[in-house]
């Protein structure tokens, strides 16, 4: 029988979390690298047991790490991100002229087809690239060269490419979203890229349609229909149709369009979810319920999903990176939370369960499936 | 010269070792000269410790030896002579600080 494998990042350790196809009992591996941030780990798709995790400390700054056997073991790889040429500056907080400068990793997107090469998404905002399993990281300068760069300022969390997309069907098509920057896409694999943000609109910044400055939060597709975008936003929650060229609010019924992740089910591509947070300064959920909300009309319409959930005294959040589906039938939607909880669907959103209860705050949740 | 090192704990469980280190150095005993023997023996410290390129000590560690902060010395000088003799160990530090 099929499995899945789900792979949580938490602020002190990554966990391993693995079940058979009934998605009913589950085997806790963790943690791994204790004590440490993992903001992502995820696996190939063109080699399920190749892991790649993001391991970093305010203290001894970041390391990554590569397992070969599905997180049995890790060793690790190479954690030298220097931006290529003169770094150039973004806008502070202040407003004020501030070079680039490398933080952490906060997103790690392996290729599609070769398990060696990975592309990772930093703070200051940058694209980098290995192609030797996580040896030696290489820039994509052209993003952050990009004309707009100079006036890109960092969203709360500070200013990160936090969300990579590639796309199978268009070899070289990256989509990234950087906040508070907003989304780029490359159609030559990262050497020219162009602002995605045309129907967006932010009050919180000068010019609320400007071609950049937006706090995207995430976006997601589904690999079927890659050219019909869906994003969660700092507020409202958008969809293109035509791969990013215009945007258009499907916010709707949801009782706040504030929030962090969203995602596409497997097998239904105009079917998504998020789970709508109360506000930007109050960081947790409406009313004290914990409700994923499901659209099966690719917005616009949005059902609340509660059922073993808590519906009462509930203050977590879900970050950006906390939510992933599984392919099996029906699909397994997961997400993870700031209270330490894994949570998963089995049933597409229909009922949940957690996995675990009592993890550290939780900061990714990926998941693979396993022949 | 051998030279004692200490590791705060989460990095000697990257470098997958327990206790106290003991590393050659050839030539003049420094923080720098030190930290370059230790990088070369344990490559996974590379960039934990000081900076890949501005070869910087990181905000949050210091450098301690015989009871004394060397973090803001030179990472050229020369290093305390019971340290360069074997008996003190150069202590890396991680700051007191939250989380």
């Amino acid at each position: 029988m099929s499995g899945v494998r789900v792979l949580v990042g938490t602020r002190k350790g990554a966990f391993v979390i693995t079940a058979d196809g009934k998605r009913d009992r589950w085997d806790v591996s963790g943690p791994h690298f204790g004590g440490w941030e993992i903001y992502h780990l995820k696996g190939s798709p063109a080699d399920p047991n190749r892991l790649y995790a993001s391991q970093s400390s305010s203290w001894f700054g970041q390391v990554i790490q590569r397992s070969r056997d599905g997180g049995k073991t890790w060793e690790t790889v190479g954690n030298k991100f220097v931006y290529e040429g003169a770094p150039g500056t973004h806008l502070w907080y202040d407003g004020t002229p501030r070079p680039f400068e490398f933080a952490r990793v906060w997103h790690l997107e392996p290729s599609l087809t070769d398990p060696d090469t990975v592309y990772a998404g930093i703070q200051d905002a940058a694209l980098f690239r290995t192609r030797d399993g996580g040896q030696t990281w290489e820039e994509l300068p052209a993003l952050r060269t990009h004309k707009s760069a100079a006036v890109w300022q960092p969203g709360a969390g500070g200013m990160c490419l936090h969300t990579i997309l590639l796309d199978a069907g268009h070899p070289g098509r990256i989509f990234v979203a950087i906040s508070a920057a907003g989304v780029f896409r490359s159609d030559d694999d990262g050497k020219t890229w162009e602002p995605m943000n045309r129907g967006l609109r932010s009050e919180q910044i000068p010019d609320p349609t400007a071609e950049v400055g937006h706090c995207v939060h995430r976006i997601a597709a589904h690999p079927s229909r890659p050219r019909v975008l869906f994003m969660q936003k700092h507020w409202d929650v958008m969809r293109s149709d035509d791969a990013g060229e215009s945007w258009q609010e499907v916010s709707d019924n949801l009782p706040s369009d504030f929030g962090f992740p969203i995602d596409v089910h497997a097998h239904e591509p105009n079917t998504i979810y998020v789970v709508p947070i109360k506000s930007d300064s109050e960081h947790y959920v409406p009313e004290g319920k914990l409700r994923v909300y499901r659209s099966r009309t690719g917005g616009h319409e949005w059902e609340p999903l509660t059922k073993g959930l808590p519906q009462s005294h509930c203050y977590v959040n879900v970050l950006r990176d906390a939510m992933a589906v599984d392919t099996l039938d029906p699909c397994g939607v997961y997400f993870g939370t700031t209270g330490g909880q894994v949570y998963v669907s089995p049933n597409a959103g229909d009922s949940w369960a957690p996995i675990v209860r009592d993890l550290p705050s939780v900061v990714s949740v990926e998941v693979q499936t396993l022949p | 010269m051998t030279i004692r090192v200490v590791l705060p704990a989460h990095l000697r469980t990257l470098a997958r070792v327990d206790g106290e280190l003991k590393l050659d150095v050839e030539g003049p005993v420094t923080q720098r000269s030190v930290l370059d023997a230790l990088e070369a023996s344990y490559p996974m410290l590379r960039g934990t410790i000081r900076d890949h390129v501005t070869r910087e000590r990181r905000a949050f560690l210091r450098f301690f030896a015989c009871e004394e902060d060397l973090s803001n010395e030179s990472p050229d000088a020369p290093l305390p002579e019971a340290v360069i003799a074997g008996a003190e160990p150069l202590l890396v530090v991680g700051a007191m600080a939250g989380g």
